[in-house]
């Protein structure tokens, strides 16, 4: 699950892509983590528009990078994000926690 | 009201994560028969997702086990899912069913069963303790103009 990284002042973008289902949310959890801890960014941008299907493995994913970006006392942006992946977002309420584009 | 039996299927695989997509692409190609709209595919493989996931990762903690999913299509454009495992069940279903209810570790959010809710016309859970966990939900699909039966 590659996730693909773009830097702009204090701002680091994360373009995330491909399924995130149980199978291949560890992965990406991993790589944002290391991510989140090698860069310290201020703010953090997940671009989800090359997301092609997502489930509720996905809004685990979305609340441990939001966890990491409280404890640095930054802030979670999520952005693109494809219909499917809008609709699981909403289904479970995710927007009174997390900023959604 | 009794709905008339199209057709059905049922699919028997283990309960390895890797086959989640496939679960989810199995009865999307299932569902295409009855002519869905994108977006109706789309909840039913979110809806099976998850509830191939909960048998997945809750029902066979330590030990692979077998997962089936039997699909059946109605007459009138209804989709019928039911997801089974033998596995170690559901002490209280009702309170599994909570939203961010979960027994799982920070890899789950605990909305899996209110994704399958919103995602479906209806959902039923029954479970028994030991015994396993059998998760049924139905869709029924707008009807579109040359939509078979």
């Amino acid at each position: 699950m590659p996730v693909t990284v773009t830097e702009q002042g204090n701002s680091l973008t994360a373009a995330l892509s491909g399924e995130i289902d149980h199978h291949g949310a560890r992965t990406v959890m991993n790589e944002l983590g290391e991510l989140i801890a090698a860069r310290l960014p201020r703010h953090l941008v997940l671009d989800l528009s090359g997301v092609t299907f997502m489930d509720s493995s996905g809004i685990a994913v979305l609340l441990r990078a939001l966890r990491e970006m409280d404890r640095l006392g930054g802030s979670l942006r999520v952005t693109a994000i494809p219909t499917q992946a809008r609709r699981v977002l909403d289904a479970a309420g995710v927007g009174r926690l997390i900023t959604l584009d | 009201m009794k709905l008339e039996l199209l057709d059905q299927t049922t699919i028997v695989f283990s309960s390895r994560s890797a086959n989640e997509g496939f679960a989810r692409a199995a009865a999307a190609c299932f569902a295409a028969r009855l002519d869905p709209t994108l977006d109706e595919l789309a909840d039913v493989k979110t809806a099976v997702s998850e509830a191939v996931t909960n048998a997945i990762v809750h029902a066979y903690p330590d030990r692979l086990g077998k997962v089936s999913m039997r699909l059946r299509l109605y007459a009138g454009g209804v989709m019928e899912v039911q997801i089974k495992d033998t596995g170690v069940g559901i002490p209280d279903v009702e309170k599994a069913r909570e939203p961010l209810y979960t027994t799982g570790n920070e890899e789950r959010s605990g909305m899996g069963f209110t994704i399958m809710e919103s995602f479906m016309d209806s959902l039923k859970v029954r479970s028994a303790v030991g015994r396993g966990t059998t998760v049924t939900m139905r869709k029924r699909f707008s009807r579109r103009t040359g939509a078979a039966g």
